[in-house]
């Protein structure tokens, strides 16, 4: 590899291979091959026409189709030490999350809202799968003791969308020392005798599980999400048999009870007003769509993809 | 009989040598073999303070995994009088993985748990091998809610590879076990002291270790996963664990300038596995300390350090 190679070339491909339109108009569904429009695509929410498959959805896209006419304020979230292990593997932490946020155009893997779902003031906080595995370093420590601290300031119930591999390995125990510490952001809400509602979405895996996503008043899940501990593939590697069809997704969990609910995505807000207002007391919703709320909240524009 | 580490082997010759002399002295009277086996154990010695002198991350998770290290059972029969195992997670089992029940330190009245990994084959089978089922949490759950509701301070032994990642450990909640336990830890109004005896394994290590004061043994590791297991990720080569050792930061010295532990217990040179009193009496100081530490806190205010502590944890990186 050359200066040329590297450098000019792709840019000489790049000039002559602009095309008019953008490449991603369609998507294939990962389980059924489908190929879906992206307006299509979009308006479901990931969820494949054909199969009912749930693909991943960006925190943001989630609370633009979660909140009442897709408008939410960001709770901002204290800065962790950047990278506090001087971590290196074959690429350095800081050169990994360059890249996360380069391909993800967000700062790290959570994203803290607040805003009304039917006219319900609520605090979301939404992980993103597709930053470094949704894994769970400092910054998501922070961003869910923030989201706790915002729910017990505003007097609101917390809306939290796991979607994680574990533990952020480059950044070793103080990554393991996030399930203390979102812990504690749990028993704050729960001292507050506010609704603390997790949506365990695929895939929910490791230390994530094993700390702030399963210590919810309310478990619900998305369709055929793993959640698990430890991962399938370990467990085979580690008892030497096949494990049952269906093992670890969200019906299996259901069915051993550890989750109270399985609800697709295209039905979860409403679940999710239905829910919070029957905790917090308040009269049913009005059914039917809401123009947003005027006011302090502010309109996100959605993510450049 | 010593078990030699990879890293010892050259050690191992040179005791093994010394040996064979004084084996050849005691069959044949007429040798005088004192002055060579003295000279051998001298260089033995030597070379045994310049390998502990300054053990990579690598060696120590090897003298942490040592199987003649003492184990949670050890430490129980040493340092604890009356101590009266407790079973069951009144649920489903009891987990042998998880050892805990009442007992007297120093005559005062405590809960202990702690991982036990097993000395031999039968036994490590029975504990096998220091991995809890979420039973073992569950224990763990009840016996913190007794110390809490009887102001008993707990102490827990922390020696695991980690949770056992098993068909029926998933079907029965393992994750919400351990998250319960670490929940169950920063609930309790009485001093929780831990101390990391061995391995320090992830999830599994944390359910215990949400403590007032944590204190790791020198040689001890405490890590969000394994160095194999990091290695197999990250490098795509299980082989590759004495880089991901090195980059995990686990071992005692690096937490202590994290700021995630509050103090190392020394080791005497080569290790607990060869040192086993003076390792166990380290530990007994260390607890006494600890302990002595929090004796004038409030249940409140114990409740409110813990959670304090672990909230600013971190929040430096290695500059702490």
């Amino acid at each position: 590899m050359n200066w040329i190679s590297n450098y000019v070339r792709p840019r000489i491909n790049s000039i002559f291979s602009r095309r008019e339109t953008p490449d991603n108009l369609w998507t294939k569904c990962t389980e059924c091959g489908t190929m879906l429009f992206h307006r299509e695509m979009r308006e479901n929410l990931n969820v494949c026409t054909n199969c009912g498959h749930h693909m991943g959805i960006t925190p943001r896209d989630r609370f633009i189709a979660l909140f009442d006419g897709g408008v939410f304020t960001e709770v901002a979230v204290p800065a962790p030490v950047t990278d506090p292990l001087q971590f290196r593997d074959q690429k350095k932490y800081p050169d990994r999350m360059k890249a996360a946020q380069k391909g993800t155009g967000e700062q790290e893997a959570m994203l803290v809202a607040a805003g009304d779902i039917g006219r319900t003031p609520i605090i979301a906080a939404a992980q993103d799968f597709t930053f470094m595995g949704g894994s769970m370093g400092m910054y998501v420590g922070n961003a869910i003791i923030a989201a706790a601290e915002e729910a017990v300031k505003q007097k609101r119930p917390l809306v939290l969308f796991s979607a994680a591999g574990g533990a952020r390995m480059q950044e070793g125990i103080l990554s393991l020392m996030q399930m203390p510490r979102t812990t504690v952001a749990v028993q704050m809400l729960k001292e507050a005798n506010l609704p603390y509602i997790v949506v365990l979405t695929h895939p929910t895996t490791g230390g994530v599980t094993a700390s702030y996503a399963m210590l919810g008043d309310v478990h619900i899940s998305e369709p055929n999400a793993l959640i698990c501990f430890a991962g399938p593939r370990v467990i085979e590697q580690t008892i030497r048999e096949k494990l049952p069809e269906g093992f670890q997704r969200a019906e299996y969990l259901l069915e051993h009870g550890m989750l109270d609910r399985v609800i697709k995505r295209t039905e979860m807000r409403e679940e999710l007003i239905t829910i919070t207002r029957l905790l917090m007391g308040l009269p049913p919703a009005i059914k039917g769509d809401l123009p947003a709320p005027e006011g302090e909240a502010t309109a996100e524009e959605p993510s450049a993809k | 009989m010593t078990q030699y580490l990879e890293f010892e082997k050259p050690l191992a010759e040179i005791e093994g040598k010394a040996e064979e002399l004084r084996a050849l002295a005691r069959e044949n009277k007429e040798m005088d073999v004192a002055g060579e086996a003295e000279a051998l154990d001298q260089k033995a010695e030597e070379l045994l303070v310049s390998l502990y002198a300054d053990l990579t991350p690598w060696r120590k998770c090897q003298v942490a995994r040592h199987p003649d290290r003492p184990h949670c059972r050890d430490y129980i029969d040493a340092l604890f009088t009356e101590y009266t195992p407790l079973a069951g997670d009144r649920n489903f089992a009891d987990d042998h993985a998880v050892m805990g029940g009442l007992a007297r330190f120093d005559d005062m009245p405590v809960v202990v748990i702690g991982h036990e990994k097993g000395n031999d084959t039968t036994s490590r089978i029975t504990h096998n091998f220091g991995m809890a089922r979420p039973e073992g949490y569950r224990k763990a759950v009840r016996l913190m809610d007794m110390a809490h509701r009887f102001g008993l301070p707990v102490i827990s032994l922390v020696d695991t590879p980690g949770a056992y990642p098993g068909k029926g450990a998933e079907e029965r909640g393992q994750s919400e076990a351990i998250a319960r336990a670490t929940q169950k830890c920063l609930e309790i109004g009485v001093p929780l002291v831990s101390v990391v005896i061995g391995e320090g394994g992830s999830g599994g290590a944390v359910a215990f270790a949400t403590a007032n004061r944590v204190a790791m043994l020198e040689h001890s590791i405490y890590s969000v996963i394994s160095p194999e297991g990091c290695a197999s990720i990250l490098w795509k080569d299980a082989e590759k664990m004495r880089e991901a050792a090195e980059a995990l930061r686990l071992t005692a010295q690096d937490l202590m300038s994290l700021g995630v532990i509050d103090r190392i217990i020394p080791e005497t040179t080569g290790g607990a596995h060869r040192h086993k009193e003076d390792t166990i009496n380290g530990v007994r100081s260390a607890i006494a300390g600890m302990l002595a530490d929090l004796s004038k806190k409030s249940p409140k205010e114990l409740i409110k350090d813990r959670r304090n502590k672990f909230l600013s944890m971190g929040s430096k990186g290695l500059a702490a």
